[in-house]
């Protein structure tokens, strides 16, 4: 079965991120029917479509909007995450360009559902085209009666507040994102008490990624039952794949889950570049763990397939690796972007990413020690489950696979008398150590 | 976030928000329940008017927003888009992560390196051009990137950026040399 176009239906229309070509290709068409439904009933659709978030975590989304309290005298917030950090992600930026208005639809079905009458978007600073594109839109929906006050007559009311990052890849963490919001450094906050209890502005809040929100026009108008027929039994659904690296046509692509992870990124991107033999693919982001080329042939690409290996479908970014790309400077460029990040608050994070960049680098620059690989899979144990946010695990999780399964390409470097080669980018210039 | 900044000293030149700014600022401040909560965009609006964030318009921001000065500076700090100095007419943020480093960002700060001759943190001396090393920036489909004059530059090639380099140089707009 060909896989039915959800998020990416409009990718291809010049004209869907304005608010004439959207409706003209049935936007807002589910308003009517909305805005009839009982709070509750949204919230069960949701929950019977099996959609989950597209942030990273996977978590049902029907379920998380079901722990927002219902008697309570505060305000409610949504926070949609476009923060889209995550390194190899690349996604949310094409629903904010080209079919912003989806979004818009998605965060009054979210809004009305929960009992929300404030959204604050919160967009990554370097964002300018997507930036300017939601703003257009918004704008538009508010100046049409999308937005705003009395929504179509229904006396659902609904404010859109565009709020723009300042470059802090914390900042997509849902706590991080929230103090940011909140004028301050992004720093996570300790959990319980969980955003759904004590959010922005000390309110109950929903945290919920840009896909996911996008997601839920097509679930109201098609409902529950067609969303969920799709995929497999836990991963219900399409979702968008960033696909990068050494392929033949890197980019996003929308598949159903269920289908075998290769077969998926050969079809989808003709497979590797320059007809190469494949060594390894990162399948969610570079904070998943690394599969071997025969693992990724051997998997299927559903949330409980690849958490079976110990990688993750994460943000659906796919990072393929060509014969040629080094493992010991890749887990080098994860693991200085982990260092770079880190907010600092947590010592396990703070010095873990630290030293684990430090150790690898001396790795590769043919400075390393013997011991130096054992010593690495010493600390990253301590740095899983010890910290505020997952940023720590997010570092030590990759460098363990990347070392436990390429530990010959390690040794290597170490191995004075025989240093590897580089293959890659010859005329290249290596990076400078510490230079974070 | 970023670090090692190092403390920064006045300007010594007065901040004022622009009537301009002054109209966006009024605008901003019933959009949140908290004055706090209007930092970064006060900021985004300091930055934007001129160039970077001085000391005085960082005071400025805190006073207007009734908050202490150091809720201001800390944000100023952790933020790697807030600039306190000035940058380039040309601010070259060259994506270094996974993705653009397997499709070779290394060959490109080659040759800001070698044409520029500008490392990452530096400026040229007649200020046209500074240049940052950055981490992804969501655009890893079309590696190598680098976003400059509030832009994406994708798919970039050494010849493609140094087309672009020499457009800015030549005062060409460099938007023609994207293909
Ligand atoms: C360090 C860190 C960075 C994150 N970055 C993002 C991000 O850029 N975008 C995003 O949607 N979620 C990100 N997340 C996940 C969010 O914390 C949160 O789970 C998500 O926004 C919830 O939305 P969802 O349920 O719709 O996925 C990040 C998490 C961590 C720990
Ligand atoms: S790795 Fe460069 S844009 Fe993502």
């Amino acid at each position: 079965m060909a896989t039915p176009k959800i998020i990416s239906a409009r990718f291809d229309e010049k004209k869907a991120h304005t608010l004439e070509g959207y409706l003209a290709l049935g936007g807002y068409a589910t308003l009517k029917k909305l805005f009839k439904m009982k709070p509750d009933e949204v919230i069960d659709e949701v929950k019977r479509s099996g959609l989950r978030g597209r942030g990273g975590a996977g978590f049902p989304t029907g379920m998380k909007w079901s722990f927002i309290p219902k008697n309570t005298d505060k305000p409610k917030y949504l926070c949609v995450n476009a923060d889209e950090g995550e390194p190899g992600t690349f996604k949310d930026r094409l629903i904010l360009e080209r079919d912003p208005h989806a979004l818009i639809e998605g965060i009054l079905i979210c809004c009305h559902a929960v009992g929300i009458k404030t959204a604050y978007i919160y967009i990554r600073g370097e964002y300018d085209f997507p930036l300017a594109r939601l703003g257009a839109a918004v704008k538009e929906a508010y100046a049409n009666g999308y937005l705003g006050k009395n929504i179509k007559n229904s006396g659902v009311d609904v404010d859109v507040v565009i709020h723009r990052g300042a470059g802090a890849y914390i900042c997509g963490d849902e706590t991080g994102l929230i103090e940011s919001l909140e004028g301050k450094k992004g720093q996570p906050r300790p959990k319980p008490p969980f955003p759904a209890i004590v959010g922005v502005f000390d309110c109950p809040t929903v945290v919920n990624n840009v896909e996911t929100i996008s997601a839920l026009p097509w679930i109201m108008t098609n409902g529950a039952d067609a969303y969920a027929a799709i995929g497999t039994e836990k991963s219900k659904g399409t979702m968008l794949f960033s696909i990068s690296g050494m392929v033949e046509r890197p980019g996003v692509y929308e598949g159903a889950f269920g289908v075998n992870l290769w077969k998926f990124i050969e079809e989808s991107t003709g497979g590797v570049k320059g007809g190469k033999k494949l060594k390894a693919v990162i399948p969610g982001g570079s904070s998943s763990a690394i599969l071997t080329a025969e693992e990724a042939r051997n998997v299927n690409l559903d949330y409980e397939s690849i958490a079976a290996t110990g990688a993750m479908v994460g943000s659906g970014a796919i990072m393929v690796f060509d014969e040629d790309t080094c493992v010991v400077e890749a887990l080098e460029v994860v693991l200085r972007f982990y260092a770079h990040e880190s907010c600092g608050q947590c010592p396990p994070c703070r010095e873990g990413t630290y030293w684990l960049y430090e150790i690898v680098n001396r790795i590769r620059t043919g400075r390393g020690r013997p011991e130096d690989i054992d010593l690495m899979l010493a600390i990253c144990p301590d740095m899983l489950g010890r910290t505020v946010c997952v940023l720590a695990d997010s570092a030590a999780i990759p460098a363990a696979s990347y070392i436990k399964k390429f530990r010959s390409e390690f040794e290597a470097y170490i191995d004075k008398a025989n240093p590897p080669e580089r293959k890659l980018h010859p005329g290249g210039i290596n990076f400078e150590a510490r230079a974070l | 976030m970023s670090h090692a900044r190092h403390a920064i000293a006045p300007s010594g030149k007065p901040f004022a928000f622009s009537p301009d700014n002054e109209a966006k600022f009024a605008q901003l401040l019933p959009k949140y329940p908290t004055k706090r909560a209007v930092i970064l965009p006060a900021l985004w609006l300091a930055q934007e008017q001129e160039g970077h964030i001085t000391v005085e318009a960082m005071e400025y921001v805190a006073r207007r927003l009734e908050q202490p000065a150091v809720a201001v500076f800390a944000v100023v700090e952790f933020y790697t888009m807030f600039k306190t100095e000035p940058t380039g007419k040309h601010h070259i943020q060259l994506c270094r992560t996974l993705s653009c480093w397997m499709r070779g960002y290394q060959d490109l700060q080659g040759l800001i390196e070698r044409k520029l001759g500008i490392g990452p943190g530096e400026k040229t001396p007649d200020g046209k051009f500074s240049f940052e090393l950055v981490e992804c920036l969501g655009s890893c489909g079309t590696a190598p990137m680098m976003r400059m004059d509030d832009r994406y530059w994708e798919n970039l090639t050494v010849e493609k950026l140094e087309r672009i380099v020499d457009a800015c140089n030549q005062g060409r707009d460099p938007a023609g040399e994207d293909h």
